[in-house]
């Protein structure tokens, strides 16, 4: 028994040891500005070397979904130097639940596509919390097709609970409009990158998701479900979401580990609703250098890279 | 609360079926079945016309030439990444669902040769836990994308299932963009891509790779949508159409080519390779 117990112990520090070193060739460290973040987030790393608690894993959606979180648009205002948005489908309507448009960071052209909430409740009526019709990602993909055209890279802020589950939303096509989002993703010859910056819920998240680089922040959460749906199915009981949570592990640290996002981006203390600049400096770092990093490579080869990426997902057993 | 809107699974039906009286009363006209009487007509009630489900390995012999399909990754099998546990552990509902159905997971692949035509040949088991995506499901379906287009043969694909496997947690939504990317693989090459949608075919695997096939066909009153009428009934109280998600219901909105009948969908997925075939070839 004895025996057991070290080599758990064992495996725990060499795991650890993993994510450390993980961690340290996370492009975003090596950002001005963000090195003071590292002492900080490692510390976290060595709090969770054991295993999140239930507790840890509510505590980041919970912060998640906090209502003073910075939202696309705050991120915006704070990170570009312009921005332009763009408005409407060309086929059918205008999302307000998701943002897209073009704006300047650091001297050149981006676009920008983001899922938008709303903070009182007349916005959030008006952005639908968030959650898109297939108009939205229809938008998204007209505005990365303008990018394309004309060489900007793609930036998509991901924060939705999820598409929106509604009998219109199906009528004109939610999971086909999803799947073709990502797919035009997959196909852009322009860098992109991605940040999970609060609630990546499901599929109406990963429709905007699938960029040569994919980062998240330190308090975002990424499922494939939300933790009320998963325990309705399951538990068979909407109020054991926190169990529910703990289980499917939605958390950056958990997503990192699974190589489903390639770096974690710090938040100021507290989380990114203490401080709205702190946060977007951190965030406008990590996207600065996951930018770089994609950047420099011919374009048919970072195509051929992200589909590499994405198509190595998943672990099983054969 | 709004902003905790579930807008996921609800079709995955891990739970078996209670056992009923008579498994093959049709749910549509309450006629009752031998299984004989049913299987001879490929589950299809001869009253009423109604479309029991299908077993995978049962669609295979109803589509395939006799004799023609050759198993690949018949080995494959789902880890549990996440040492899944809710009631039960993942692992315990694999072994479960393995027994249950003969099958590896929840969806088998392999060459074939239908009508004359060879393809490669992709079918989904409801029976496996839902049908449910999750990392073995999508590798089988990025393997059987990888094999068209390197044989340059089209790839038929027959789906039924719940959507994404939540017990693989972000793992399992990673398997839409990556199957995705194999559809993309198959443009390149260039390879057809025929997508049957088969009742239920919903959430993470509509919003996938079923939903980008060069010609998307549907079994009659087969459920397909991204959200399902339970789950959009109790989160936006709207008065659902009585033909909500139901294959006629997305011709009507132009989001499937053809609607066809068990008996003809042979015969027609024939037409269809040939019109895909190489002109020139």
């Amino acid at each position: 028994m004895a025996t057991e117990e070290g080599t758990q112990g064992e495996a725990e520090q060499l795991k650890l040891r993993g994510r450390l070193a993980k961690l340290r060739e996370l492009p975003l460290l090596r950002g001005v500005g963000v090195s003071g973040e590292m002492a900080r987030l490692q510390r976290q790393i060595d709090r969770i070397g054991e295993e999140a608690t239930e507790d840890d894993v509510w505590q980041a959606v919970e912060l998640a979904r906090h209502q003073d979180r910075p939202y696309t648009l705050d991120y915006v205002e704070r990170i570009l130097d312009d921005f332009v948005e763009l408005h409407g489908d060309r086929s059918l309507g205008d999302d307000a639940a998701l943002v897209t448009g073009l704006g300047r960071l650091e001297g050149r052209t981006i676009a920008l596509i983001g899922h938008q909430k709303g903070r009182d409740i007349r916005e959030r009526t008006h952005r639908n919390f968030g959650m898109t019709y297939p108009e939205g990602y229809r938008k998204a993909m007209r505005t990365m097709e303008v990018a394309d055209r004309h060489g900007f890279p793609v930036i998509t802020l991901v924060d939705t609970p999820g598409a929106y589950p509604g009998v219109v939303a199906e009528q004109h096509g939610q999971g086909g409009w999803i799947a073709r989002s990502q797919l035009a993703m997959l196909r852009l010859r322009v860098p992109s990158v991605t940040c999970i910056i609060g609630e990546g819920g499901s599929g109406g998240a990963v429709a905007i998701a699938v960029a040569d680089r994919v980062l998240m922040q330190e308090n975002a959460i990424y499922s494939v479900i939300s933790p009320e749906g998963c325990a309705a199915i399951l538990w068979r009981d909407a109020g054991e979401a926190k169990k529910a949570a703990a289980a499917f592990k939605p958390d950056a640290i958990h997503c990192l580990e699974l190589g489903v996002v390639d770096a974690v981006v710090p938040e100021p203390p507290g989380g990114a609703h203490t401080d709205h600049d702190a946060a977007a400096e951190l965030l406008g770092a990590a996207v600065r250098d996951a930018l770089l990093d994609v950047e420099g490579v011919d374009f048919e080869e970072r195509r051929r890279a992200r589909h590499r990426k994405f198509r190595n997902m998943g672990v099983f057993l054969e | 609360m709004a902003s905790h809107i579930d807008v996921s699974i609800e079709h995955r039906g891990p739970e078996p079926e209670p056992q009923k009286k008579h498994p093959n009363t049709c749910p549509s006209c309450h006629s009752h079945y031998k299984d004989e009487e049913l299987d001879a007509n490929l589950r299809v009630c001869p009253q009423c016309g109604h479309h029991f489900p299908v077993r995978a390995r049962e669609r295979v012999n109803q589509l395939a030439d006799r004799g023609t399909f050759e198993e690949a990754d018949a080995g494959l099998r789902s880890a549990d990444p996440l040492g899944f546990f809710d009631l039960r552990a993942y692992t315990e509902r694999l072994a479960e669902a393995e027994v249950a159905t003969g099958l590896g997971d929840a969806m088998i692949a392999g060459g074939a040769i239908i009508e004359r035509r060879p393809v490669e040949l992709a079918v989904m088991d409801f029976g496996f836990m839902g049908g449910s995506m999750g990392s073995a499901v999508g590798e089988k379906f990025v393997r059987a994308c990888e094999r068209a287009a390197d044989r340059r043969v089209p790839l038929v694909c027959v789906t039924a299932s719940g959507g994404a496997r939540m017990q693989e947690g972000i793992l399992s939504l990673m398997q839409l963009p990556k199957t995705v990317s194999a559809v993309d693989e198959l443009r390149e090459a260039p390879a057809a891509f025929i997508s049957v949608m088969t009742h239920p075919t919903t959430a993470g695997v509509l919003a996938s790779f079923a939903s980008l096939g060069d010609l998307i066909v549907a079994e009659p009153g087969a459920l397909l949508a991204f959200t399902g009428p339970r789950v959009v009934q109790q989160t936006t109280r709207e008065k659902l159409p009585e033909d909500f998600g139901l294959a006629e219901s997305n011709q009507r909105f132009g989001h499937v080519d053809a609607i066809v009948s068990r008996p003809e969908l042979r015969p027609f997925l024939g037409r269809v390779l040939t019109l895909f075939e190489r002109n020139g070839n």
